[in-house]
């Protein structure tokens, strides 16, 4: 795995737990494959608070359709790493 | 961090991760304008909500009209009115494409060969003095007749003040003609004297109603978080009102911040092109409202407050189960 997608996992690591306020972790503890939905209980509200984060961090744009695709951290760091390499 | 997995022993993890991935997205319709009663308090005529719009009478609207709402994500219809079996054409355009709830006074029977599987949640209000005092009419004894031993019907039993202590005579009767029951608490719309609830006896019916789970488990379909939470308003510290409500129809949802809430949830008219605020009536005052639906979806829509205890996630998991099972998505 490359340093970029490392750093991506860690970043989006850091938004989800200061957007949804989650204790006792930290973004080098967040375990990259948790399902987030399934384990943490995120919703498509979270999904969407999120997203609006991720928007203006990485000048993407999340479609409401990809939300059942982004079930843990990795999967949002390969789709964004995607997003961006798609549209350079 | 806590995670579901450190919250939950195998059995309930099973059970959670049954209704885990359910993503039940319901909205109502208003089918008709019309009833075949006019009960006191009901909060459909109590509020005008009966004469917002005329109802769209051409059926291949309804037809295009689902279509649409299937488009917009919906795999729950819950179809309310005025009385829905007044039209079942109109029924019809639901349940042939979409999971579909039908609420009914149960006077009218469903017909089976028409709609084999369709679930109906047939209100009963009390007992027959309450019954006759609030609808004019005992429609226990007709909708009895009607729906005993069906498997796809239950009673939606709506308690009222006076009902304390005679509770268990309703379970009774709705056990013996062979039907589950689903409690809720009247929101007397209409102040009729004597069926507002006081505060001392919400404290009386919640202890109650834990009293038939108990006794009837196999009769009754509930859950006393759900129990607790209908009788004091109260979750996780939170009071239920228009600042928490997750059924309010989202094109009219203002609030800001918006609380969580029911996924593209819209109650639509019967004239197909407008909408009514929120589950239930127009005018209710949210501070008293005991909408039993609104309060269930309180729960379920609030998840990861829940995934804070071990009891809290239970908590959730069984008022999610009532809820899937009240609409067909887990069997009984
Ligand atoms: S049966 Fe239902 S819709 Fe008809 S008047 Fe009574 S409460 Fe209202
Ligand atoms: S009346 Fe009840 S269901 Fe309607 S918005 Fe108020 S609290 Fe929600």
């Amino acid at each position: 795995m490359s340093n970029d997608t490392n750093a991506t996992i860690t970043r989006i690591a850091e938004i989800i737990i200061d957007e949804l306020k989650l204790e006792d972790v930290t973004p080098a503890s967040f375990d990259p494959d948790l399902d987030l939905v399934d384990e943490v209980g995120v919703d498509s509200m979270d999904l969407a608070t999120i997203a609006l984060v991720l928007r203006d961090e990485y000048s993407i744009r999340i479609d409401e359709d990809d939300y059942p695709k982004l079930t843990t951290v990795r999967f949002i760091a390969e789709y964004i790493i995607d997003k961006q390499n798609s549209s350079e | 961090m806590i995670t579901v997995s450190s919250l939950l022993d195998d059995h309930w993890h099973e059970r959670y991760k049954k209704i885990s991935k359910l993503n039940i997205r319901s909205s109502i319709y208003d089918v008709t304008n019309r009833c075949n009663l006019r009960c006191k308090g009901c909060f459909f005529f109590s509020s005008g909500e009966h004469e917002v719009a005329p109802e769209e009478k051409d059926i291949e609207k309804w037809h295009e009209f689902v279509e649409k709402e299937m488009d917009r994500g919906v795999n729950l219809a819950i179809l309310i009115g005025g009385e829905p079996t007044l039209c079942l054409d109109r029924v019809e355009a639901f349940y042939k494409r979409l999971p579909t709830f039908c609420a009914t006074n149960g006077l009218i029977k469903v017909p089976r060969d028409r709609f084999p599987d369709m679930m109906v949640g047939i209100s009963l209000w009390g007992d027959a003095d309450d019954e006759k005092t609030l609808r004019g009419n005992d429609t226990f004894v007709v909708s009895s007749a009607n729906y005993e031993g069906d498997p796809h019907a239950y009673y939606l039993y709506t308690i009222t003040p006076k009902q304390l202590g005679k509770t268990e005579h309703i379970i009774k009767k709705i056990k013996d003609v062979g039907l589950k029951v689903h409690m809720q608490l009247l929101s007397n719309d209409e102040g009729v004297d004597g069926f507002t609830w006081q505060p001392e006896e919400l404290v009386a019916i919640r202890e109650e109603m834990d009293s038939m789970l108990d006794t009837y488990p196999e009769t009754v379909i509930s859950s006393k978080y759900y129990h607790e939470i209908i009788t004091t308003g109260k979750m996780l510290g939170r009071s239920f009102g228009w600042a928490e409500c997750p059924s309010v129809t989202e094109p009219l949802d203002n609030r800001d911040p918006r609380p969580k809430r029911l996924t593209n949830f819209i109650r639509w008219s019967s004239g197909l092109d407008s909408m009514h605020r929120c589950c239930t009536s127009e005018t209710r005052d949210c501070r008293t409202c005991k909408d039993g639906a609104a309060h269930m979806s309180w729960v379920m829509v609030n998840k990861r407050a829940h995934i804070k205890t071990t009891k809290d996630l239970q908590n959730w998991i069984e008022v999610y189960e009532m809820f899937a099972k009240l609409y067909q998505f887990i069997p009984w």
